[in-house]
């Protein structure tokens, strides 16, 4: 069976470990790590059309490609060809054509009080161990494979339960796949630009736009439950932080503050946004209750502060504030107690980036551990991490324009907004946090601000 | 033309004779002057060469209605410029808002939206906020020359609104503005 990330780490065994008794870990912190090869032949078709079954098994690769972490073996090299999911390979075959893992699957059509339903089912196999890799089941129990059904409409989120299955099996980390991206749609030249609400799923698949684009709209972010949007518009003149219900589609002004707020950001419990809010030329952070609608202060200080973001366990908040001379990245106990400083000495806010150029935008990571942000530097722009001390600040990218970092929800990869070189149109990206694997996330338009769900039930 | 002048040069003559017959001399025979003829003065005007389109631009009043958006453009300035990632106002930016508030004396009926922009090189969280604390900037310099604040209202852009679409210093600079719009009670 396979061994756990944190084993693997703890021991030390990286380099000495050898085919015989870890062949499928796969560590996916590590930057040389080369790509374990996995075969994904055609599902097999039961009661539904062949493309129905080949589209699923494609989404399935798609998934685990993007990730940097596999390489699809190509089908043309198999062998065997009578594989039944209720069977066990022969692993010759697959060993003599280098794969370390086999997937084997079907679709099937079934009925459930009339009400046709598709099933897509999965085994997967370890070729060099010869023995079924069994899988946890989302109850927590031991299974010799994943079973999901829906309704034919919901078709892509079966595959994208599948490569969540499996690429969690496999790496020990919580998936990303059945989750999806909600952006802001740009079009139309630069100084009367259109920017509209828009969502779709994290592959680019099913785009929908969410306003008119009648009024600007900014910075959107889900809440934790994926059912409720946060983001900035200017209906009305004034721009104003709003609350978006996707299963109502209707929106609403969050708070009644007197002047301008921006910045939203979901508290990771769903229960508070936290915002800025500008009076007369101060820029501070408030957070508001989504229960009670009352809002506290969190900062009070004559910089400007903004872009904030709580910790997963809700006790301290990172934030964007230029009160020393530049805008650089601060971090707060949520209840406003002083903290003790990595650089020495006790403040309300301490100071963790200290490299030279402006840092903003930063976004907690949703294992806690790290704090994405965007930086500007000799006239470049990066996405990069820092430890929640200031140590460790390692830059993924970089290009004329990179901005606005958000993580997957198991805080594996960093989606972000890019403008190539100057004048070029925003589009989006990701970057997993070893800075290897960057690529551009399709979408109609152009787009920019893109936030992630968590994942799906 | 030609024949006025004829008869001024008659009278002339006729007055000359005159003087010089006051003079104390012998006596001399008394000479019948010409006489004198009154010949018709034409109308003047018609005569003339009139270029109507030339006299009607000349006749014209200059510069822009005052009290109009184009006075307070091109009269006064609609914006002012800040350094990078900056809101002090510079001398320049100074003179041109206490234009602005003097104008603003003179149409007490005008309200005015203060826009705060910034370049493209800030993020977007970040330059919402340095746009308000612009817009703010040049709002509080206003109410501090007598402009009564209940006139302005102010609003950020950050870096969703660029005036000058380049990417390049020039445009940059363009970029980060404080921009007075005129709302209501404009005149013309």
């Amino acid at each position: 069976m396979l061994r756990k990330l944190l084993i693997a780490l703890t021991l030390g065994l990286m380099s000495s470990w050898t085919m015989a008794f870890a062949q499928l870990e796969i560590v996916v912190d590590r930057a040389d790590l080369k790509p374990t090869p996995i075969a994904i032949p055609d599902f097999e078709a039961i009661g539904v059309d062949l493309a129905t079954a080949a589209e699923i098994s494609s989404i399935v690769k798609a998934d685990l490609e993007s990730t940097g972490l596999f390489t699809v073996t190509d089908e043309s090299a198999f062998i065997q060809k009578d594989l039944n999911i209720e069977v066990a390979p022969r692993f010759a075959d697959w060993k003599i054509i280098k794969t370390d893992a086999l997937v084997v699957g079907s679709v099937e059509q079934i009925t459930r009080d009339g009400n046709p339903l598709l099933r897509g089912s999965v085994r997967m196999w370890d070729v060099y161990g010869e023995e079924l890799m069994r899988f946890e089941d989302s109850s927590g129990r031991q299974v010799s494979g994943r079973r999901f059904t829906t309704t034919p409409e919901d078709l892509r989120r079966i595959a994208h339960k599948i490569s969540d299955a499996i690429y969690t099996r496999l790496t020990g980390e919580s998936g990303y796949f059945d989750t999806r991206i909600v952006y802001i749609a740009e079009n139309g030249p630069k100084n009367e630009r259109v920017k509209r609400l828009a969502i779709m799923d994290a592959d680019g698949a099913n785009v929908k736009y969410l306003t008119s684009g009648k009024f600007t709209v900014l910075t959107p972010r889900f809440s934790p439950e994926a059912q409720q949007i946060t983001y900035m518009s200017y209906e009305g003149g004034m721009p104003r932080v709003y609350l978006y219900d996707l299963r109502r589609a209707r929106q609403e002004v969050l708070g009644n503050f007197r002047s301008m707020t921006f910045a939203p950001r979901f508290s990771r419990d769903g229960q508070s946004v936290l915002l800025t809010q500008a009076t007369n030329g101060n820029s501070d952070i408030y957070v508001m209750d989504l229960q009670t609608r009352e809002n506290r202060r969190l900062t009070d200080h004559p910089a400007i502060d903004t872009s904030p973001s709580m910790s997963p366990d809700g006790r301290q908040v990172v934030f964007n504030s230029d009160r020393g001379g530049s805008p650089q990245l601060y971090i707060m106990n949520t209840d406003g107690s002083p903290r003790t400083c990595p650089s020495g000495g006790r403040d309300v806010a301490c100071r963790i980036t200290f490299g030279s150029g402006r840092y903003s935008t930063p976004v907690w990571s949703p294992r806690g551990d790290l704090i994405a942000f965007t930086k500007q530097t000799r006239g470049k722009f990066h996405i990069g991490v820092i430890g929640i001390d200031g140590s460790g600040e390692r830059l993924l990218t970089e290009s004329y324009l990179d901005e606005g970092p958000d993580w997957s929800p198991n805080g594996r990869v960093i989606t972000f907004f890019r403008e190539r070189a100057p004048g070029a149109s925003p589009n989006l990206w990701s970057v997993d946090l070893t800075g290897r694997n960057l690529r551009r996330l399709r979408t109609p338009t152009d787009a920019s601000d893109p936030a992630w769900s968590p994942l799906l039930e | 033309m030609r024949s006025l002048m004829m008869t001024s040069a008659s009278l002339a003559l006729f007055i000359g004779v005159t003087a010089c017959a006051s003079a104390p001399k012998e006596p001399e025979p008394v000479v019948t002057p010409d006489p004198v003829v009154e010949e018709v003065v034409e109308d003047v005007v018609e005569t003339v060469v009139r270029d109507d389109s030339m006299d009607n631009i000349v006749t014209e009043p200059t510069g822009p209605a005052k009290g109009s958006l184009q006075d307070f453009q091109v009269n006064v300035g609609d914006r002012v410029y800040f350094d990078l990632d900056q809101y002090r106002l510079g001398a320049d930016a100074q003179d041109i808002l206490k234009r602005q508030a003097a104008w603003l004396s003179s149409y007490p009926g005008v309200n005015i939206l203060v826009a705060g922009n910034c370049d493209e090189r800030g993020t977007r969280e970040y330059n919402l906020a340095l746009g308000e604390r612009r817009a703010s900037i040049v709002k509080n310099y206003l109410v501090s020359l007598g402009v009564d604040d209940a006139r302005i209202q102010t609003v950020s852009y950050g870096k969703e609104k660029p005036l000058a679409i380049g990417s390049n210093d020039d445009s940059w600079a363009q970029n980060r503005n404080g921009f007075t719009q005129l709302l209501d009670g404009v005149v013309g």
